[in-house]
């Protein structure tokens, strides 16, 4: 079910998302740069931010707060003040593994595990998203729809009020 | 994608191994029913039935509803698809997020390339 067509660059580098077991999803990506590169974009506000909150759905972040280090926190914000991800770094390894909490939904949240792998030059990046239960996983789920589709809403807002006083995007 | 829930499918191919639930899934794809009709027609006890309807529901395959003392059972392949359009939906954001990411990760990687010729001047 991949929505790319034939001959697009990303054609090399897809993205898999796999439901391992009932608590657990994994996503792999590969990257055509070193690990310590790939994991430089994982760890600066800076960087992160530009990517984490892609466009092309229609999100953007109003701030993006890291603490790169074991027990430091991180938080980021969507243009909607109660739109908030946060949660606290439980491993920092650079360049190949990163771990941390995700606690915006309290109990339910999953840990996830990033690791960066390199092979000849490239980056096999795999996120890991353990859940505390079945349930949480499928929770999210719903939940992670309707963010999407708020946050879709909120971009419709945004670009009338943008298109009507900036003239531009 | 062929791989988002294998243990759904799992739980699928158990709950249809037997003769009963497979007949239980053409019954409902007829007509909804509950759980004594169900009983009834395949000459079961209601706690049988039950069981053989709690093992197809776990599985996703039939969903039930409690309205007053009778319990309805109905086909419940949408809950399958949900799982499948919501993780096509998780799919979608981290594709998108990679290809930014790409967009980032080459920067630094031409920036990386400057800095090292600089360095060696």
């Amino acid at each position: 079910m991949d929505a790319r067509k034939e001959g697009e660059p990303g054609l090399m580098n897809r993205t898999t998302v796999e439901r391992t077991s009932e608590r657990e999803l994994v996503t792999k990506r590969t990257f055509n740069a070193p690990a310590h590169i790939v994991f430089e974009a994982w760890t600066k506000p800076e960087l992160f931010k530009r990517w984490w909150a892609p466009k092309s759905m229609g999100m953007s972040l109003r701030s993006c707060e890291m603490d790169v280090r074991v027990g430091g926190k991180y938080r980021l914000e969507f243009q909607n003040e109660t739109m908030a991800f946060f949660g606290t770094y439980l491993e920092v390894t650079p360049p190949s593994r990163l771990v941390w909490t995700n606690e915006e939904s309290g109990e339910g949240g999953p840990v996830t595990t990033v690791t960066f792998e390199e092979q000849g030059g490239r980056t096999l990046l795999v996120l890991h998203e353990l859940y505390p239960s079945k349930e949480a996983l499928d929770a999210a789920g719903t939940g992670a729809a309707d963010v999407l589709s708020e946050t879709f809403g909120q971009l419709d807002e945004l670009l009338v009020t943008l298109g009507a006083s900036m003239g531009r995007t | 994608m062929v791989q988002y829930t294998q243990t759904h499918f799992n739980a699928s191919f158990a709950a249809l191994s037997d003769v009963t639930r497979r007949g239980v899934l053409e019954q409902l794809a007829r007509a909804d029913a509950s759980i004594s009709v169900l009983a009834n027609k395949f000459d079961m006890t209601l706690t049988g039935m039950k069981k053989h309807v709690g093992i197809l529901e776990q599985a996703g395959l039939v969903t039930t509803e409690k309205v007053g003392r009778v319990r309805t059972c109905r086909l419940g392949l949408c809950r399958l698809e949900e799982e499948a359009a919501w993780i096509e939906r998780y799919h979608q954001l981290w594709a998108a997020r990679f290809d930014e990411l790409d967009k980032v990760v080459e920067e630094l990687k031409r920036k990386e390339k400057a800095d090292g010729r600089k360095k060696r001047r």
